[in-house]
């Protein structure tokens, strides 16, 4: 028992110094994060200390040599008082407990400031992204990977299209579910910029497990950047490769599911491709960007993520070539 | 009175060498397969409840190792998504519905009448039709797995993933109906334990000496015919938004995809407390014996006993703290959820008093008593934990909670059980299992729990989410998990050899004498394993621990018949006896029944109108069952 213990206590200090910019919630970057790990860390100390007390408890009566010189009814009135002591303290830590937990209860609501009103929907198996302009033709949309101005509360509003998901970013915020009819929030604060993974955590069906996202946190200036890049609709160039490439992907059926604003693309089912090739990862943190590994997934999707919505297109080897050349104009 | 009436002969008009062989001849069931099948004899019902729940465990068991293979590694394919999906909702569903709950039950139905000192159960049939509803239950399900058919929506199936957009085939369909076949095995059995515990118990054992045990059986059973109404009423709504095309549950037409978490949490937090009171029960049991002392705080476990069980329906939205739910409700159930710590205290701290103030002797029994203090108490605390919302928020469906109930279910629920096994063997075969191997049990059963389970607190914690077939290598999740699926086969292994020791036992384990421990409770006054008909002559109680204060021996009531079935039925509070009832005799009719019943819950998987034409064969089964036979009234 005692092993466990020490073990853990290692293991816990070096998950908590080794790794940067993991998913963790032993790995906080916001206020609302830290302050968790702060509860955690107030449970986890008076948890441990009541666990010892009680073992110590154990230990004693187990080893003790019981004196037969005291009377039965005496020992039993003497044992009946440090019992009910016992579940006084007990109460009283509770008590405790509760306040504490109480009074740390309202941290999603730190300011009713939010710089962005972005709305995140969750689909079977990837993350949907709606960012408001001021005026509609401002807004755009994106795919798994969340941009967020550094120091600011970022206010999201959840939504599911399809089943429960849940919103979770550990190193930034507690999770919160994706409720199909209804409408949560969660506000999020990065203090450092940096990219954070997040994960569904409430299981959505066959590929659950493939479910990340990320959060990229950036200076305010980067962000503006970012995003004006992502308003602007694609431009797709001259060169003779690429245009080639463009009409497989409006030949075939991929323009029925995905957008790519600025073309005909107009199909709303599949993840926005207007900026891939400038996102990291691809699939809900399936893979790397790259172009090898785009080609690889419109190549063969169901053997990557296996069951997930979007079927194996057949092309020649050619047209994968020049659909992926395409696509990676798209940044 | 009828002419049948004219030929009784009573107890006390036989010889003392006549009346076992003439108390046996009218108890005793029938020979062979037809014998086997109508048997309501409740130790025979119950060994095949609690034999049944075992092989549960066992498979479930392997799958358990299944799925830690393939964790093992990074992106590993040893499963694919389906099977995995498959795998942990039939794991966690066939440990809750056809292991945990069943087997705690199945201790019950042998052990409330023997302790309680009478002849048969109440309801002798009903109990009979429960465990083979409980066993078509059970097949459904591994039929399911066996055809790759198996529920893929985890074991609480929330909609709509488990509705009928989203849950193809008919895989949410046999999850539900597996619901209701132990639903309604698991509220036979309830009633039968509370009318026992009422109504049969031995004249003189008041309500004050009802052994605690039994009091956590009553106490289970009311949470059972509390709880199972929601259940019921959340899969038979599922079904019919899957069937019919209700919209209980599509937000689209205004049905809520909340309520089905409530009603299921409504269920199934009292769930959990249906399979741990019984531990606890059991616990109290085996302390004393090794103890050598009467349990401490008899009054305050049962008062703990039944505050728990009270609690335990305030708390059912901490599972749902990250739903979206207003933050003064969530408030609210996280204080009522660290309530529940002061009961679950209260039995601990009577539990070390006892050891405190007693004289221990460490059989393999009490190495599992003692195991269950260690492992339960660590489950408390991060029971306390997940109980705070914030704290929650970063914990919820992570391994942590993985860790944590299983801390709960394996430490507070399966130590106390497979001690209680040691501890009981010996009354349901006659025979002892071994102290050695028992010993070993324990230590591998102990070490491959803490060092499988433990890790994954931290698991959680670093960001890993549960219900995942896989994750990624960049990750630093690997080590912790290669490490925790090699300690899961050391914990295998314990079980292992748990059933070998049980079935090598069976044949060659040392004779045991009727209290070869030297306990105090009834179950031990009589042969072991004890006779058809449990106890010659009824026994009268005068204490709370009736084998050792009895001076010589016990003192025993008479006057029931020895030709015909009959047990004593006595008042609720003081157990004053009140009069001779007869209790049923064998009958084919309860299997017939539970075999009716399950063509029509099969068949309502495929069509609603199975329903309708399902019930007749049922009808036809209920009337024969009860077909009033030409009996005497019961006498007072
Ligand atoms: C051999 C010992 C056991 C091992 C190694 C084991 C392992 C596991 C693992 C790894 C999971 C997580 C699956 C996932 O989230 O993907 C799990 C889930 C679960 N286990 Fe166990 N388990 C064992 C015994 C038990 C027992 C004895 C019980 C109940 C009495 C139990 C009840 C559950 C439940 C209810 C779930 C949740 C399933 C779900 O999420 O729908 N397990 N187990
Ligand atoms: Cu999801």
């Amino acid at each position: 028992m005692k092993q466990a213990a020490i073990v853990s206590c290692v293991l816990l200090a070096g998950l908590l110094s080794g790794c940067t910019g993991a998913q963790s919630a032993l790995d906080p970057r916001g206020p609302a994060a830290t302050d968790l790990l702060h509860i955690i860390l107030v449970f986890v100390f008076v948890c441990t200390s009541v666990f010892f007390l009680v073992m110590g408890a154990l230990v004693w009566s187990l080893l003790r040599k019981p004196s037969r010189e005291d009377s039965e009814g005496a020992q039993e009135r003497q044992i009946s008082v440090v019992v009910t002591v016992a579940i006084l303290s007990t109460a009283a830590i509770i008590v405790l407990l509760t306040v504490v937990s109480f009074t740390s209860d309202r941290f999603p609501e730190y300011k009713e400031a939010s710089s962005a009103a972005i709305l995140v929907r969750g689909e079977q198996w990837w993350w949907r992204f709606d960012y408001d302009g001021d005026d509609s033709s401002l807004g755009f949309q994106t795919a798994n990977e969340l941009h967020i101005p550094v120091g600011q509360d970022v206010r999201l509003r959840l939504q599911a299209t399809d089943v429960i998901h849940s919103f979770w970013v550990p190193s930034l915020a507690g999770k919160q579910d994706l409720v199909p009819g209804r409408d949560n929030t969660i506000t999020l604060h990065a203090e450092r910029s940096g990219i954070y993974r997040g994960q569904c955590a409430e299981f959505c069906g066959l590929q659950h497990a493939h479910m990340a996202l990320e959060v990229v946190a950036q200076e305010p200036e980067a962000y503006r950047q970012w995003l004006d890049s992502q308003r602007r609709s694609a431009v797709v160039s001259e060169d003779a490769a690429i245009v080639a490439g463009r009409d497989v992907f409006m030949r075939k059926p991929c323009a029925a599911c995905h957008t790519i604003r600025g073309t005909e693309a107009k199909g709303t089912s599949g993840p926005d491709l207007t900026h891939v090739a400038s996102r990291r990862m691809l699939a809900a943190g399936v893979l790397q960007n790259s172009a090898g590994s785009l080609a690889a997934w419109i190549a063969d999707p169901q053997t990557i993520k296996p069951g997930n919505n979007m079927p194996l297109v057949p092309m020649t080897s050619e047209e994968l070539r020049q659909v992926t050349a395409f696509l990676e104009t798209l940044r | 009175m009828n002419s049948s009436s004219t030929a009784q002969v009573l107890d006390v008009e036989v010889e003392r060498e006549e009346l076992e062989p003439r108390l046996r001849r009218t108890w005793q069931s029938g020979k062979g397969i037809w014998g086997a099948l109508t048997t309501v004899d409740h130790k025979i019902i119950a060994r095949r409840y609690i034999v049944t729940a075992f092989v549960f465990l066992a498979l479930g068991g392997v799958l358990a190792l299944i799925m830690r293979v393939q964790l093992a590694f990074p992106e590993a394919r040893f499963l694919s998504a389906d099977r995995y999906n498959q795998i942990f909702t039939t794991h966690g569903s066939n440990m809750m519905f056809l292991f945990a709950v069943p087997v705690m039950e199945a201790m019950g139905v042998y052990l409330v009448p023997l302790m309680v000192g009478t002849r048969n159960i109440a309801f002798p049939r009903l109990n009979a039709f429960s465990y083979w509803i409980f066993l078509a239950g059970g097949l459904v399900l591994w039929i399911a797995v066996a055809l790759d058919a198996a529920p893929d929506v985890g074991w609480f199936a929330y909609v709509p993933l488990s509705g009928p957009e989203y849950g193809a085939g008919k895989r949410a369909d046999i999850w539900a109906q597996m619901i209701t076949f132990t639903e309604l095995s698991a509220l036979a059995v309830a009633v039968e334990i509370v009318v026992t515990v009422f109504k049969q118990r031995a004249p003189g054992m008041s309500l004050d000496r009802i052994p605690v045990f039994v009091w956590s059986m009553l106490v289970t059973s009311f949470l059972v015919i509390i709880a199972m109404p929601a259940i019921m009423f959340a899969s038979s709504s599922l079904i019919l938004d899957r069937l019919v095309g209700t919209h209980f549950y599509n937000p689209a037409e205004r049905g809520d995809v909340l309520l089905w978490q409530h009603l299921f949490w409504f269920f199934g937090h009292p769930e959990v407390y249906i399979i741990f009171l019984p531990a606890v029960g059991m616990v109290s049991a085996m302390i004393s014996p090794f103890s050598q002392r009467p349990v401490f705080g008899y009054l305050a476990l049962v008062m703990a006993l039944i505050a728990t069980g009270l609690l335990s329906f305030g708390l059912w939205v901490h599972h749902m703290f990250v739903a979206g739910l207003p933050p003064s409700g969530s408030s609210f159930f996280t204080a009522s959820s660290m309530a529940i710590a002061i009961p679950a205290g209260t039995q601990i701290f009577c539990f070390l008093a006892t050891l405190w103030s007693g004289r221990p002797i460490f059989k393999t029994p009490m190495l599992f008593v003692i195991g269950f203090l260690i492992t339960f108490v660590m489950g408390g605390m991060t029971g306390v934990m997940v109980a705070s919302v914030p704290l929650d928020t970063q914990v919820h469906d992570t391994y942590f909670v993985v860790a944590h109930f299983h801390y709960v279910l394996v430490g507070g629920a399966v130590f106390p059980l497979v001690g209680a096994i040691y501890y009981w063997f010996p009354k349901m075969t006659g025979r002892m299992m071994s102290e050695k191997l028992g010993r070993i049990v324990f230590g591998l059963i102990f070490a491959g729990f803490h060092l499988t389970f433990f890790p994954m607190h931290i698991l959680g914690l670093a960001g890993m989410p549960r219900r995942v077939y896989t994750y990624p290598p960049e990750l630093p999740w690997s080590g912790m998990n290669l490490f925790v699926s090699v300690s899961a086969f050391v914990l295998a292994a314990g079980f292992g050899l748990f059933f070998i020791d049980a079935i090598r036992s069976l044949r060659s384990g040392k004779v045991a004498g009727p209290n070869p421990w030297n306990c105090a409770s009834l179950e031990w006054a009589t042969a072991s394993p004890p006779p058809p008909y449990n106890f010659a002559r009824i026994p009268v109680v005068q204490s709370r621990d009736p084998l050792w204060r009895a001076s010589s021996e016990l003192p025993v009531a008479t006057g029931l018949r020895v030709d015909r079935r009959e047990l004593v039925v006595s008042s609720v509070v003081a157990a004053e006896p009140e009069a001779r009832e007869s209790s049923p005799a064998d009958s084919i009719w309860p299997l017939v029944a539970a075999l009716a019943t399950t063509v029509m819950l099969i068949g309502s998987m495929f069509s609603a109108w199975a329903v309708v034409w399902g019930a007749v064969p049922i009808a036809i089964a209920l009337t024969c069952w009860f077909w009033p036979k030409r009996t005497p009234e019961d006498e007072s």
